[in-house]
């Protein structure tokens, strides 16, 4: 059984894609990078749960694996 | 013919002969330096755990009268403080989280006691140059001041260091990780009025990119560290004139110090396969090495010395049979996992392996000023804690027993209590193992039990003592009402606790915790 949601769950998919996007505004690869870390450590405390975490990890890094190397 | 020899005058080394002749075993000490030989304060910080075993050892007075107590920990990122710990923990703690001390001193307390001991023959300038195991003992060759000597004993402990030349002789090896970084520890002595307390750097602007660290030792002496990167050239930074430029950039340009040793050091993670090999056994950093951040290097050393010594009695004394001991490879090797696996985690916070591994380290940092949750991911060292021997095969599990989840559990250390009427529950527990018997004040029951169970566990093993315990903080510390007992091994383990008192499985355990006479 999953414990991760990965059906849809946000209210208003577009306006969260958009303030995601606009929070980097103005930040170069590493105020970026900075970001996106934060905002994983912000959002990992929020769920708390071992077993959504490590499901939310593996499905993320099959993610990048199947996107390949970029060689 | 004496029992055992011990190979190394460590602390480790000592702490384990200054044990077996408590014991009334007889122990030599080969060691190839002098009793000052020590090169530098090494070892600075000691555990809670290890006052405990030191007090038992006769030692932990001196030294914590000498030492400096602290139990507060700063972490700073940048020029912002972004996190502090408190180590005291609850009111009825005996001795401080932490003492600093120098470790050559503490050295010289534990030579001091083991001179007092006429069981312990402590031999300085002996070179063990051989090692050639049999059967029934060991036989060593060893270069002393007069020539070529040989020694044969049943037992063997190398304390010999981290190079472990007995180890090498047996062509032994460690498996673990090498870090690929460097540190300069330079110790100052200088008069300054900074609390004693661990101050730790992320990125501070005295230093930047790299850590640093602060923290107090005895006599105005305080160790200074700091990260230096794989590329420095050790033999630049070690130079007086590099180490003042670091001294002043961190602690102001009027800074008044003299320079009491310096260090530029490496580390690594590793330890041996098994600790016991036959009748030679590994203990302290022989056995395994972590990086100094949590300060596991010397007190895990201690652990297994205080772990080593009551089983190895007890074989010597044929008061249990030789599968004891490897009991002391199983606890030991999962205790010093557990060291490795906190170390190397500290040191991949400290020192970021990838560039991802670094940008989630400084988001933590910068998080952490303001977020309360951050600060539990800040990793400067997660400082010593005793081992919990969980799943030793000398516990005897109790499923279904009906303890309260803060009682302490079979493979913890017994906690020890401060008595409102002065002294400690510890003081009250002799060499041997112990039943901590509850019961109410005065409660004749109790007293008729002791006395019943007292002739059957006295036969078992080293034997056993029967403390009735009464006093209400120790039951509330124990999760314990009249009938309780835990039974607490000579290094002060628990291995095994029931509701109300069951006098045959009580001597089924103690026999259990002997490796010895245990049924299927
Ligand atoms: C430079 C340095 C800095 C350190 N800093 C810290 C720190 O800040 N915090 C911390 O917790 N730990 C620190 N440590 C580690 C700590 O000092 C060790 O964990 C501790 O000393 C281990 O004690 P031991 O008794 O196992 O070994 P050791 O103290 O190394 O003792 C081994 C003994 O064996 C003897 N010996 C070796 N070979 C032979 C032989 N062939 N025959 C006879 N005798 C022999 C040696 O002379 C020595 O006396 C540091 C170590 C070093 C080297």
């Amino acid at each position: 059984m999953s414990a991760l949601i990965t059906s849809p769950h946000l209210a208003a998919p577009d306006a969260f894609y958009a303030a995601l996007i606009d929070a980097h505004r103005g930040l170069d690869a590493a105020g970026s990078a900075a970001l996106n870390a934060s905002l994983v450590l912000l959002l990992a405390n929020h769920v708390g749960d071992a077993a959504v975490l490590d499901e939310a990890l593996a499905a993320a890094r099959s993610a990048a694996l199947a996107a390949g190397p970029a060689s | 013919m004496t029992p055992v020899v011990v190979v190394g005058a460590g602390p480790v080394g000592l702490a384990l002969a200054i044990d077996l002749a408590q014991r009334g075993v007889p122990v030599r000490v080969l060691d190839d330096g002098t009793p000052d030989s020590t090169e530098g304060s090494r070892a600075i910080c000691w555990s809670r755990r290890t006052l405990a075993i030191l007090h038992r050892l006769g030692c932990a007075e001196a030294i914590a009268a000498h030492g400096v107590q602290w139990n507060t920990g700063r972490v700073f990122f940048g020029d912002h403080e972004v996190y502090a710990f408190d180590l005291t923990g609850d009111a009825s703690q005996r001795w401080p989280a932490f003492v600093n001390l120098q470790q050559y001193e503490v050295e010289r307390e534990l030579q001091r006691r083991a001179a007092e001991l006429p069981l312990v023959d402590l031999r300085w300038r002996h070179r063990v140059a051989g090692v050639t195991p049999g059967a029934d003992g060991v036989h060593l060759d060893v270069h002393t001041p007069d020539g070529p000597r040989s020694f044969a004993a049943p037992w063997v402990v190398a304390c010999d260091g981290a190079r472990s030349p007995v180890r090498g002789m047996l062509g032994l090896e460690r498996e673990g990780q090498v870090f690929r970084d460097r540190f300069l520890i330079a110790d100052i002595r200088m008069e300054q009025p900074f609390p004693a307390e661990r101050w730790f750097w992320f990125d501070p602007p005295f230093h930047r990119h790299q850590s640093a660290l602060l923290h107090k030792q005895a006599d105005n002496v305080w160790r200074l560290d700091f990260q230096l990167g794989y590329d420095a050239d050790p033999e630049r930074e070690r130079a007086p004139d590099a180490i003042a430029a670091r001294v002043r950039a961190m602690l102001g340009a009027d800074v008044r110090y003299t320079l009491v040793w310096a260090s530029v050091y490496t580390f690594a993670c590793r330890r041996m396969a098994r600790f016991r090999h036959g009748r030679v056994l590994f203990a302290g950093d022989a056995a395994h090495v972590v990086s100094p951040f949590g300060a596991r290097g010397a007190n895990s050393g201690i652990e297994d010395a205080d772990n080593l010594g009551w089983k190895l009695a007890a074989v010597v004394q044929g008061h249990a049979p030789e599968p004891l001991l490897d009991s002391y490879d199983v606890e030991r090797v999962r205790a010093a996992d557990e060291n490795i696996l906190q170390s190397t985690r500290s040191t991949d916070f400290i020192t970021p392996k990838s560039p991802v591994s670094r940008v989630y380290r400084d988001a933590v940092l910068a998080l952490a000023r303001h977020h309360p949750f951050a600060r539990a991911l800040v990793n400067s060292g997660r400082l010593s804690v005793p081992a919990v021997l969980d799943d030793s095969p000398l516990n005897t599990p109790a499923p279904g027993a009906s303890f309260a989840a803060d009682a302490p559990a079979p493979g913890s250390v017994a906690p020890d209590v401060v008595l409102p009427g002065g002294g400690a529950l510890h003081d009250r527990l002799g060499a041997r193992f112990a039943l901590l018997l509850f019961a109410a004040d005065g409660d004749a029951a109790a007293t008729a039990i002791a006395a019943r169970l007292a002739p059957a566990v006295e036969r078992a093993g080293t034997g056993c003592d029967i403390v009735v315990v009464n006093d209400a903080v120790v039951a509330r510390r124990y999760g314990a009402s009249p009938g309780t007992c835990y039974l607490v091994r000579p290094d002060r383990h628990i291995c095994a606790r029931w509701p109300a008192v069951d006098p045959d499985a009580i001597l089924q355990a103690l026999l259990r915790a002997h490796a010895a006479g245990v049924h299927a």
